[in-house]
């Protein structure tokens, strides 16, 4: 998704000069190729990220784009006031990306676990989530996010992810964009680097059928729209590589709340808090969370 | 575009009384940390910045980031003295759904950014900077800091940047009234030596009477003082200035004066 992510903001900035990307002294061997074209909208903001968020901030509040980046939860947690106050609140065009979300770096420890970005990321008004599945969708958020410029949060996973859509596909917040065909009254809608783990449910014999869905764009704004999207299902399975408190699962389940005429059951699958505090290799870590759908165990995640 | 060229001491005078008033009316904090700031703040806005107020978004006006955003009545008044929105407006401060809320806030014509959490305004001042030099634009950015907020690091995060990208074009004003929320900055959390400090840093740093109109203006108008450099002027200053009880008063960061206190404070000030 990295390379995605450099290779598309790099035709993006060609097409806009206002594009910057400021760096956390994070990024070698992905950001070369945007610093070396355009050296005049590059900064490596050195380990600081506070002064990061503020900085850009202050330039997008002068016309530019602009583009944070770093690994983890520096981008966000360490400088979650700036990202609230400063960006958010100015409605002010900055993307946050962050690399490595869910358990991307699961050997590296607690720190570089970024499996409670959503929860910060979506109580935060004016603040739009992109958290793309496949390469194919880091293209398309990338694409919405210049030509929608705003408060953003890009999540990304690392590098080598397969394409799981044919083309660039046509996004917009809150829209559930399907992914493969099948029972239109039974979903699975992943969010993110949940998708891949979505098309493993799909194998499981009691989720066979379901049509499959991806969320790349959501925010606060988009919730109460999603009732009308729920009205037209009974059970919907929500997938993501994010602790349940605060995450995706939960953002449908209050959607799901405002209406309590609804019939659709929602049910979130995501991960189980025993993978704070361990290291092992992401999948490792998903399976430990839950998030494989053989050895998800039955207390904690539905069948 | 230029400067207003206007009596920076008068303009200071009405902006303590409309900062009284307003303060009084609202039941509000911190007159102290308002009243400590309106010379320099009067002589910016007065004499030093180049501004329109009849277009206060005017693309070459010099910028202004109240960093301590509690002490906001100061701008306000400065602001609607200086013509960028009408004196009457002024009565809002405080009230229910009022733009003019009690931390600065940028809804209100002529205010660049709002805050109210310290250790913001410097990081996107030096980003305002960042993006003038990266776009030719000569216009400057100030912010003013108080003394306590540099316990914040993020504003040691941006005197790194500011003075690696030699952003000259950028000036932080520190309001030293040596009194922080509680007790002294000695008593508190030490700054000193902070002069020192910001030199070692890479600021060209000067210091000065924040109450001398005067020597305000000449430092201000001639930033930067050193090709390459980002200004820093520290500026002594009186918390509560102008008012005698409120002079150098922990409780005046967060008393708002009774009907009383406000004759004798409008006395004072129509006195000097």
């Amino acid at each position: 998704m990295r390379n995605a992510f450099i290779q598309e903001l790099i035709v993006l900035a060609r097409q806009h000069p206002q594009i910057a990307l400021i760096v956390g002294d994070l990024g070698y061997s992905v950001i070369e190729p945007f610093a070396d074209e355009f050296p005049d909208r590059f900064i490596n903001a050195g380990v600081a990220e506070q002064n990061m968020t503020g900085l850009a901030a202050g330039m997008a509040s002068e016309g530019y784009h602009v583009f944070t980046y770093s690994i983890a939860n520096f981008p966000t947690f360490r400088c979650a006031e700036q990202i609230r106050n400063d960006v958010a609140y100015h409605r002010l065009p900055v993307t946050v990306v962050s690399v490595g979300g869910g358990l991307a770096y699961g050997a590296l420890g607690y720190s570089h676990h970024a499996v409670q970005d959503y929860a910060l990321m979506r109580i935060l008004p004016n603040l739009l989530i992109a958290a793309p599945g496949d390469p194919m969708e880091v293209r398309a958020c990338m694409r919405y996010l210049v030509e929608h410029p705003g408060p953003s949060y890009l999540r990304l996973g690392k590098a080598g992810e397969p394409n799981l859509h044919p083309q660039v596909p046509d996004v917009a917040p809150g829209r559930w964009l399907r992914v493969s065909d099948g029972d239109e009254r039974r979903a699975l809608l992943s969010t993110g680097a949940g998708l891949q783990i979505a098309i493993d449910w799909l194998t499981k014999d009691e989720h066979a059928g379901r049509v499959l869905y991806s969320m790349p764009l959501w925010s606060m704004a988009d919730k109460p729209a999603q009732v009308a999207a729920l009205r037209k299902r009974t059970d919907v399975l929500t997938i993501e590589d994010h602790l349940q408190d605060g995450g995706f699962g939960s953002w449908m389940l209050e959607a799901r709340a405002m209406d309590p005429t609804l019939e659709c059951v929602v049910r979130p699958i995501a991960l189980s808090p025993e993978v704070c505090g361990t290291v092992a290799s992401q999948a490792t870590l998903n399976r430990l969370g839950g998030l494989h759908p053989r050895a998800a165990s039955a207390a904690r995640t539905p069948t | 575009m230029d400067s207003l060229h206007m009596d920076s001491r008068d303009l200071a005078r009405r902006t303590r009384l409309q900062a009284l008033h307003m303060v009084y009316r609202a039941k509000a904090s911190h007159i102290g940390s308002a009243l400590s700031i309106c010379d320099i703040v009067a002589v910016l806005y007065g004499r030093v910045m180049r501004l329109d107020p009849a277009d206060p978004v005017a693309p070459a006006r010099d910028r202004f980031i109240l960093s301590k955003g509690h002490a906001c009545v100061a701008v306000y008044a400065a602001l609607a003295e200086t013509g960028f929105f009408p004196r009457r407006d002024l009565l809002n401060y405080g009230q229910d759904h009022s733009i003019l809320m009690n931390h600065i806030s940028d809804r209100v014509a002529g205010v660049e950014f709002s805050t109210g959490s310290l250790g913001h305004g410097l990081p996107f001042g030096t980003g305002k900077a960042l993006a003038a030099r990266r776009m030719n634009k000569c216009w400057r950015t100030f912010v003013l800091l108080s003394d306590g907020e540099l316990g914040e690091g993020s504003n040691w995060e941006a005197m790194m940047f500011a003075a690696h990208h030699q952003l000259d074009n950028l000036v932080a004003i520190v309001d030293y009234n040596k009194l922080q929320s509680l007790a002294t900055i000695d008593e508190t959390l030490r700054v000193e030596p902070l002069a020192d400090k910001a030199r070692a840093f890479g600021w060209m740093v000067r210091e000065v009477d924040g109450h001398n109109h005067a020597a305000l203006s000449e430092l201000l108008s001639h930033a930067p003082w050193d090709v390459g450099k980002p200004s820093f002027l520290i500026a002594h200053t009186t918390k509560g200035k102008g008012v005698s009880f409120m002079e150098n008063s922990v409780a005046w960061h967060y008393k708002s004066p009774s009907a009383e206190q406000l004759a004798q404070a409008v006395e004072e000030l129509s006195r000097a």
